[in-house]
């Protein structure tokens, strides 16, 4: 199957985005940002739209800037408003939702841009992975030196403050790149499913692990192995690959939560 | 247990005019406190008396009016007031793979929790720990520690900096008096082996009594400071935990005294 360019691109695509989704999504679960990074997909219609309107012809850079502007706008209205921020981020998910849509159907013409919900990972080109492999770096980098503090300020703000960590820092930095990775391999796996792919591995490594190493370990494991068998599945029975990762994660979620009801941590 | 340091009683810290503000609502206003270095001193109140935001302006996280000295009393002068502090609860729930490790070396040490443990910072973590006896918890799940073990490594935690200010909540109510008991036999070991303060926002009026050194009622501002009998007895206490302050048709049923009534609440 390697044969083929683009099953080549496909493959190594694979290799950068799922290590990558298995990395965050630890953090989103952790942080209970599974709805935040769901809204982020979501938005991404209108990152297009906005795109469309002002005649930016790279959809890429459309959606990054976009995304980036979102998540940072979500977390100034969360920390400004005594809403919850569930409440805050549906209102302004829909909201936006409604905005891409109304524009890019304007004329009829949203099914050249239905591709979008379910993703096709086999049109990715070189330089698309190339994005994905500067993400990536900036991700590790984050990891590398502030994970302590993203734990910390999670498990208790003004705990972290009372450190002098930049919790402040610290959180946009992770929204924004939350909003990086979902921005830029939205196309590949779809608006549908992204968020499933960043949860699925967390939340099934979550049932296995006691602490922060096995938690990571199994979280960026489950996420490749899904990752490439979903694309090879996916070869061989001609299905679209973002659903057949998400289906191979969804097994592995359930495996491990029947594993851990059997052999319970104390 | 080991002994650290002998509190030098040498050393005050002063909160001068202390304010807080949320828009135009004041929190607290012109509240002053001259602290001990080896004491401690329990801050009593009503509900939304201001107590929390008392310990979050000292924390600086609100910003507020006035300011916070640390002084020898000897010469006079002004040092770097270090800060500890113990919040009640953690935002850590059942199944979340966060070992006593990961926990404090998050808060503690640079070096990522999710690549290796560091070597160094097991040491040092299980050498703060050994102080309250909880090292053999390193690396049990915090979500499977009972609120005891808890609070004892959040202690450790809090003293590995070597503050000469501890903040800290009381458990919350509904711990068992063995907890409660155990709590402040802590505090009294550690006012008495490290050079710190502590400043406790207390619920439990009878242990008050038996362990703080000194107690300040809050509403807003300081209404009254002193012993736990001088306190207990002043006007202001009455109004806010007294029989004065209950409903009238509470007031009518019942004949306890201020006491009582707190305790039933």
């Amino acid at each position: 199957m390697f044969e083929y360019g683009f099953m080549r691109n496909a493959a190594l695509a694979i290799l950068i985005i799922t290590p990558l989704f298995g990395l965050l999504g630890t953090m989103i679960v952790n942080r209970k940002m599974a709805f935040f990074s769901d809204a982020l997909g979501h938005s991404a219609l209108t990152g297009i739209a906005v795109g469309v309107v002002l005649g930016v012809t790279n959809t890429n850079l459309a959606m990054l800037a976009f995304g980036v502007f979102f998540a940072l706008l979500l977390n100034y209205i969360g920390s400004k408003s005594a809403s919850s921020a569930d409440t805050i981020i549906s209102v302004f998910s829909s909201c936006s939702v409604a905005v891409g849509l109304a524009i890019l159907s304007q004329g009829g013409n949203f099914s050249q841009y239905s591709g979008f919900l379910v993703g096709d990972i086999l049109s990715i080109t070189e330089r698309e992975i190339a994005y994905l492999a500067v993400l990536f770096l900036m991700v590790l980098l984050y990891y590398m030196l502030c994970f302590n503090w993203l734990n910390a300020a999670g498990i208790h703000r003004t705990l972290a403050k009372s450190r002098k960590i930049p919790v402040g820092v610290m959180e946009q930095l992770f929204s924004v790149l939350i909003a990086g990775i979902v921005m830029l391999s939205i196309r590949w796996v779809g608006i549908l499913l992204i968020n499933a792919l960043l949860i699925l591995p967390a939340a099934a490594a979550r049932n296995l692990s006691e602490n922060m190493r096995e938690y990571h370990f199994f979280s960026v494991l489950f996420s490749l192995y899904s990752g490439v068998m979903g694309l090879f599945a996916s070869y061989y029975t001609n299905v679209a690959t973002g659903p057949v990762i998400v289906i191979f994660a969804s097994v592995l979620y359930a495996a491990t939560y029947l594993y851990a009801r059997r052999h319970p941590i104390t | 247990m080991k002994k650290i340091r002998k509190p030098c009683g040498l050393h005050c810290i002063k909160i001068n005019h202390l304010g807080v503000r949320f828009g135009e609502q004041v929190i607290l206003k012109d509240v002053n406190l001259h602290i001990h270095c080896g004491s401690m001193t329990a801050v009593i109140g009503r509900n939304g008396a201001g107590k929390s935001t008392l310990i979050r302006a000292i924390l600086g996280d609100v910003a507020h009016e006035g300011n916070i000295e640390f002084k020898d009393r000897e010469n006079g002068s002004v040092r770097k007031l270090k800060i500890g502090y113990v919040p009640q609860k953690i935002n850590i729930e059942k199944n979340t793979p966060v070992s006593v490790y990961d926990l404090i070396a998050s808060y503690q040490f640079r070096f990522p929790v999710f690549l290796k443990k560091s070597r160094r910072a097991e040491k040092e973590i299980i050498k703060a720990l050994e102080a309250f006896e909880v090292e053999d918890l390193i690396d049990r799940q915090v979500c499977n520690l009972s609120g005891g073990q808890l609070q004892r490594v959040l202690l450790a935690m809090a003293v590995m900096d070597e503050p000469n200010l501890l903040l800290l909540d009381e458990p919350v109510s509904g711990v068992d008096p063995n907890g409660m008991e155990l709590f402040y036999r802590t505090m009294e070991y550690l006012k008495k082996n490290f050079d710190l303060s502590v400043i406790l926002i207390s619920h439990d009026l009878e242990y008050v009594v038996k362990y703080a050194d000194k107690v300040v009622l809050l509403d807003q501002t300081i209404l009254k400071e002193g012993s736990a009998q001088e306190v207990f007895q002043s006007e202001a206490f009455q109004k806010a935990f007294g029989a004065e302050g209950l409903p009238g048709y509470i007031r009518g049923e019942s004949e306890a005294g201020p006491h009582a009534a707190w305790m039933g609440r």
